[in-house]
């Protein structure tokens, strides 16, 4: 009688199992490693309501080569060893599309241990769409051929942001304040050498940098940048580092331009009106809401109404999965070998604003036109205002993709 | 110089009294029950999402006096149901229950009001620029900030050291039987001061939230400073807790403001190699850089040199 119910178990129990699994396999699965817990949690989940909102759309439309899109988060806690073993768990559940972009140390991580586990495994290729992490080495002395990065990278924000600047006669004394690690340091180095070069009418007068989310008072560097009779600040800070700093600036009412790479993260937008600087405070992106497109501002407002708690999304998230879909479509497969070629060199209208970007084939780079926009009050035309501020991103300069082009070290090792 | 160094010090002085305001809970609690609380930096934050959620309907000014009061009750709550229970097992349990509790509470706070920070505002009252220094404005809310510290460290000096009630608080402590047998209830003292303890991290919480980010990760990110601020001070004094907040606030300044590093004074490494490349990073590193390190620097001198901190009495 054990025995029987013994052998019965195992048998329901093996049948329970790949029931499950074949159910499970019609589904065309993407992993979505990022950080659900921890400082930056806020950052992933927007990643992930997008997602799931992309998801949600296609299958409502008869999915990816008819089948259903299944978004699987994996919480890495922004620490790569953890990022590691959640891709290996996301491998082991059938996972062969990796999102990842948080944290350019996480990227790199991931982007090494897909191409060796590739390189070992043939026949279960696995392929890493980073859609957020923008140290330049990642498309450069170390890329893939199974990592595609969809933000353009620090060279090309940097030499985007800086020609901008160097546009602007009113411009004469720069304060470089960066955040004390990799992103930091290539952003301040990169501005340096461009600002400081011969020929420039600019004079950078300050290079400092700042302990990482260490800092909870930041009047002591407003002391020293005001000291220095800097006109303008470059911050590559982010995150509290950055909202911190504002205020601290807004406190002693310093008159100055910021130029930045995350203002428009969660909470920035916040502290910038809490500071009161009106038009003073200008980032780099693939784009923001108040462009004129509507496409793009219908499904704004349709995901913003989905989502009021948190009414943020990354425009380059929706381009990677329109371009990993398509790809999947022209190649009648949704296995990496067969894709991946497809996905290469891809040609895409850009989901900002219509206008077409390519993902170049040399270093899997995506080039898009980039904005530089600036904080204030809105005007016509612009229905979009940040966190309930009242005040939201306008349109300051359009970078178009042709000048966003630098060049790579990239020697892609094709398989 | 001058401004720099007036500006500097200003900067040092008010940053000391804001890491003050968050640590007196904290050497209350350490002071008079023996307790190192884990969870202040949890019970600061729920003072801030109190106060936030307050003033959105009532204003800035009721949530000063609400969210403490309340934050305060829940601080009871923990130590009647929580730590009392624990307490019999030794310290050791008190402080893993109370490093527990900060998981707790960030998860409340998350579910109730997400991870992304709240729009938490400077009363309008309070919203305008005091003075103005060398064309730097320091706004009227910094200064109410340094006039709270200052208040309750006197406040919390008198009662400790010139009412009845703060003597059977510090007799408790050490003789809790003999204070018993006067006919003391010597748990709900623990108690009260418990509640107290909470209450002045929640009135930190309503004042810093405004001027810092009130964000879910925000009992993280004060991180380890405040047990630096009471280790220095000198454990359960308050009066070093008080001078060790100063310390650290003008040290960190002044080190913000410092540019020298190893090659300014030794002057520049000339060779090649790789030795050279490696030495040369750790060579022209600023004391800027190093200010966020500056306060656990001062704490491993004071541990190794002077145990028991500026103003302690204790050894432990």
């Amino acid at each position: 009688m054990r025995k029987l119910f013994v052998s019965t178990a195992i048998a329901l129990s093996v049948f329970g199992a790949t029931a499950f699994h074949a159910a499970a396999e019609d589904t065309l699965k993407i992993g979505y490693v990022d950080p659900l817990s921890g400082g930056g949690a806020a950052a992933g989940q927007i990643g992930l309501n997008q997602l799931k909102y992309i998801a949600e759309e296609v299958n409502a439309n008869g999915g990816v080569l008819g089948k259903q899109v299944e978004i699987i988060p994996y919480d890495n806690k922004l620490d790569p060893q953890v990022s590691l073993v959640q891709v290996q768990k996301a491998i082991d559940q059938g996972v062969r599309i990796i999102v990842q972009g948080n944290g350019s140390s996480v990227a790199s991580a991931v982007e090494s241990f897909v191409t060796k586990f590739n390189s070992r495994n043939p026949g279960k290729e696995v392929v890493h769409i980073n859609h957020a992490a923008i140290d330049p080495s990642l498309t450069n002395d170390n890329c893939s051929y199974w990592h595609f990065a969809f933000d353009a990278n620090v060279n090309i924000k940097v030499e985007a942001m800086t020609n901008f600047m160097k546009a602007n006669d009113a411009i004469k004394k720069v304060y470089l304040i960066s955040q004390d690690y990799s992103f930091g340091h290539s952003v301040a180095d990169a501005a340096a050498k461009k600002l400081g070069a011969e020929g420039s009418s600019i004079e950078v007068v300050g290079n400092e940098f700042v302990p990482l989310q260490k800092v909870t008072d930041f009047s002591p560097y407003i002391a020293k940048i005001k000291a220095s009779g800097a006109d303008s600040v470059m911050t590559a800070n982010w995150g509290n580092d950055l909202q911190l700093l504002i205020k601290a600036a807004g406190d002693a009412g310093m008159d100055v331009n910021w130029y930045t790479f995350y203002a428009g993260l969660a909470g920035t937008p916040t502290a910038i009106k809490q500071a009161s600087l009106e038009d003073k405070v200008f980032q780099i992106t693939e784009g923001v809401n108040n462009i004129d497109y509507k496409p793009m501002q219908d499904k704004v407002k349709e995901y913003m109404a989905k989502y009021p708690d948190a009414p943020i999304y990354y425009p380059r998230l929706f381009n990677a999965m329109g371009m990993v879909f398509k790809a999947v479509e022209e190649a009648g497969s949704d296995d990496p070998v067969k894709f991946v070629p497809k996905l290469e060199g891809m040609h895409y209208a850009d989901f900002i604003d219509g206008k077409e970007g390519f993902m170049r084939a040399d270093d899997h780079q995506y080039f898009q036109t980039m904005y530089i926009s600036g904080l204030g009050p809105l005007g016509a035309n612009q229905p979009f205002d940040e966190e309930g501020t009242g005040w939201g991103w306008k349109v300051a300069a359009t970078v178009p993709v042709d000048d966003t082009i630098v060049s790579t070290t990239c020697q892609m090792e094709r398989p | 110089m001058l401004e720099i160094g007036l500006i500097s010090t200003l900067n040092g002085v008010l940053f000391g009294m804001l890491l003050f305001l968050m640590a007196s809970g904290l050497t209350v609690i350490f002071s008079m029950m023996g307790v190192l609380n884990f969870a202040h930096a949890s019970f600061y934050m729920l003072g801030a999402f109190f106060g936030f959620e307050i003033s959105r309907h009532v204003g800035f000014w009721p949530g000063l006096v609400i969210a403490p009061v309340l934050v305060g009750g829940i601080g009871m709550l923990v130590e009647r149901y929580g730590l009392r229970t624990v307490h019999k097992h030794g310290h050791v349990a008190e402080l893993l229950f109370t490093f527990g509790l900060t998981f707790i509470i960030e998860e409340l706070v998350q579910m109730v009001w997400g991870k992304l920070a709240v729009d938490y505002r400077v009363p309008q009252l309070l919203d305008f620029p005091a003075f103005t220094i060398f064309s730097t404005e320091y706004p009227a809310f910094k200064l109410f900030e340094l006039f709270i510290s200052i208040a309750i460290f006197l406040a919390l000096l008198l009662v400790i050291k010139r009412t009845r009630v703060g003597l059977v608080v510090q007799a408790s402590l050490s003789h809790p039987e003999m204070v018993g047998m006067l006919g003391h209830n010597v748990d709900r003292v623990f108690m009260l001061v418990f509640g107290v303890g909470a209450g002045l991290a929640a009135v930190a919480g309503v004042i810093a939230g405004p001027a810092l980010v009130t964000q879910s990760n925000m009992a993280q990110s004060l991180g380890p400073i405040l047990f630096v601020v009471v280790v220095v001070g000198g454990l359960g004094s308050l009066s070093g807790a008080f001078v060790a907040s100063l310390l650290i606030g003008l040290l960190q300044t002044f080190a913000v403001a410092s540019d020298a590093s190893l090659a300014d004074v030794f002057g520049e490494l000339t060779g090649n190699g790789p030795l050279i490349a490696y030495v040369s990073d750790i060579w022209n590193v600023t004391v800027a850089q190093l200010s966020a390190v500056m306060p656990y620097l001062l704490l491993v001198l004071i541990l190794i040199f002077r145990p028991r901190g500026l103003m302690g009495t204790r050894e432990t």
